[in-house]
């Protein structure tokens, strides 16, 4: 029997594995992806130190460490189920089958498409997708695309694209209806944009985020915002401007753009088309948490966090003895937030083994996660220290209701 | 015409390039060994992956990490296998998949299900 298992090689996992092995305990890590790192893999860019994050070389660090730390691998491995017995883990994947006490989830997160017209053609793909092809595998996704949806991730892969030689035609919204709401009104993305505005040169979006606090001065923001756009990295972002179809025969031959109003209705007879070979959807990230589901872990939707995460605490403890989280799964934040919590996680899973006078260690984690989240150069959701204050206090009230009902059910079998 | 970039500004050149070959619906393919299948087809200007089992309307990659099973094909007469998450090897023999037949209601097809 194996002493801890890691369902995830990102960076959560990865850094939970190093941090168990460096305990003492027999560690496995299982990935369905061909190579260790994650979504890390893919980040590349500019801190404002002026230093490059290069997750390649940031994932192949933590993997050699673990692999010198004795972690056992199972690459290109995808778990399709778990299920607890006496307090055993089973994982099943489609090879074998594996059994442990203590077993961490770090699945970090997905993307939420956006179904815009003709979404399913050859050459629609995901920013990550993208992002993945550009700088993992080093082929272009395309010569001329254009990206819809506006937010912190894809304007960070607009650039990371341009880098690598690839024409990025326009950042713009698709056209609202029911499923894309919000992200097809140009307020609320601008809104939005704001978090993004200290990583951009272009003086309007830094001014924005200044300028346009209240309300009142975002709406004056999109009334004013130049139809053409502005541009970032050179690439024009048009908030007023939204995709009503892609089009193309067997495979993306291009985009129909329409102008919108400050509510995201379509200018009738606006529409022009721009001819790309490719389109990438950002729709934003959510927790991936079905085999936290599976596992039979309660759940709460905390908007703030992306979705529905799995309850835990700050300890990275779930209510199911020897079941933790750690990274994306538990919220959407950045790499280095998700490696300090799987740091936090390996020292729950440690203690859990039987290891003593850990609480120092697992306190001053647990701060120094707060710490990088504060420093933290890329934010996915503006209020994310609020969304992990509710998942805390669910947590207490579980916690209490837990004892409450075991003192009534002591009660009953008194009576 | 390649699509690969072979010089990065901040990734630098490709390393590894050891090229193999590989066939994909009877046509032979040349790929970096290790690199994922999407990626080793994209490179050779290949973004139809299959096509619809029902529509036949083409597919092609959605997420590129495995979540969404738009990337099916067949692999060494294996079925349903993500080009997304597998590795190109020397030799591998790669198909789309096409339209199924839709069964004829006199064969206990629609009218049954
Ligand atoms: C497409 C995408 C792009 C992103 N780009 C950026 C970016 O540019 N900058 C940034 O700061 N943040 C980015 N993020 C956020 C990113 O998720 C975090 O920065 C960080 O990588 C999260 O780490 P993690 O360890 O929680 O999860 P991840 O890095 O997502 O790792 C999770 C791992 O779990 C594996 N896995 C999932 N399910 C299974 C299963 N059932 N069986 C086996 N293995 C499984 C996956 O293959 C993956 O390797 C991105 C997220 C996504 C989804
Ligand atoms: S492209 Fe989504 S699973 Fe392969």
């Amino acid at each position: 029997m194996d002493n801890a298992i890691i369902i995830g090689a990102g960076p959560a996992g990865l850094t939970a594995a190093v941090t168990c092995a460096e305990k003492g305990l027999e560690v496995v890590v299982i990935d369905e992806y061909m190579r260790a790192g994650g979504r890390l893999l893919g980040q590349l860019y500019e801190e404002p130190n002026g230093n490059w994050w290069n997750g390649i070389k940031e994932s192949n660090k933590l993997y050699k460490k673990a692999v010198d730390l004795g972690v056992n691998f199972h690459l290109n491995t995808a778990v399709n189920n778990i299920e607890n017995s006496n307090g055993i883990w089973t994982i099943y994947t489609e090879r074998d089958t594996f059994h442990t006490p203590s077993l961490l989830l770090a699945t970090g997160a997905a993307e939420a498409p956006i179904p815009v017209p003709g979404w399913t053609l050859p050459g629609v793909m995901s920013v990550g997708a993208a992002q993945v092809m550009t700088n993992v595998h080093r082929v272009k996704p395309g010569e001329r695309g254009v990206i819809i949806g506006v937010n912190v991730l894809s304007a960070a892969i607009a650039m990371e694209l341009q880098l690598a030689g690839v024409e990025v035609a326009s950042l713009t919204l698709p056209k609202t209806n029911q499923m894309t709401q919000d992200s097809g009104k140009p307020k609320e993305v601008l809104d939005s944009l704001l978090h993004v505005s200290h990583m951009a040169p272009s003086p309007f979006i830094r001014y924005g985020s200044k300028l346009m606090k209240n309300d009142f001065m975002k709406k004056f923001g999109v009334k004013f915002y130049p139809k053409k756009g502005v541009k970032m990295w050179d690439i024009p972002i048009q908030l007023r401007k939204a995709v009503t179809e892609i089009y193309g025969e067997n495979e993306v031959e291009g985009v129909t753009l329409a102008t919108i109003n400050a509510d995201g209705e379509v200018v009738s007879g606006s529409e022009e088309h721009i001819p790309v070979d490719f389109v990438c959807i950002a729709g934003g990230l959510y927790p991936l948490a079905e085999l936290a589901a599976v596992a039979g872990c309660p759940f709460y939707l905390v908007e703030e966090l992306g979705g529905y995460v799995p309850l835990h605490n700050e300890r990275m403890e779930t209510p199911l003895v020897g079941l933790y989280v750690a990274g994306n799964i538990t919220g959407i934040e950045g790499a280095k937030v998700a490696a300090a919590q799987g740091r936090t996680a390996g020292l729950s899973m440690a203690h859990y083994a039987g290891m003593d006078e850990l609480d120092g260690e697992i306190k001053n984690s647990i701060e120094w996660t707060e710490q990088t989240r504060d420093s933290a150069h890329i934010q996915f959701h503006p209020k994310i220290e609020a969304g992990r204050k509710k998942i805390l206090k669910q947590w207490d009230a579980y916690q209490s209701n837990k004892e409450r009902s075991v003192v009534t059910n002591r009660q009953g079998g008194i009576t | 015409m390649t699509r690969r970039i072979l010089d990065h500004p901040i990734l630098g050149k490709i390393e590894d390039d050891n090229y193999v070959s590989f066939t994909f619906n009877h046509r032979v393919y040349k790929g970096l060994e290790n690199e994922s299948l999407a990626a080793a087809l994209l490179a050779n200007g290949i973004r139809t992956l299959r096509h619809h089992e029902k529509s036949g309307a083409s597919r092609g990659i959605y997420c590129n990490i495995g979540h969404c099973y738009e990337c099916r094909v067949s692999v060494d007469g294996q079925q349903g296998i993500r080009a997304c998450l597998t590795p190109v090897k020397d030799g591998m023999i790669v198909e789309s998949g096409g339209q199924l037949q839709t069964p004829r209601i006199e064969d206990g097809g629609l009218e049954n299900g």
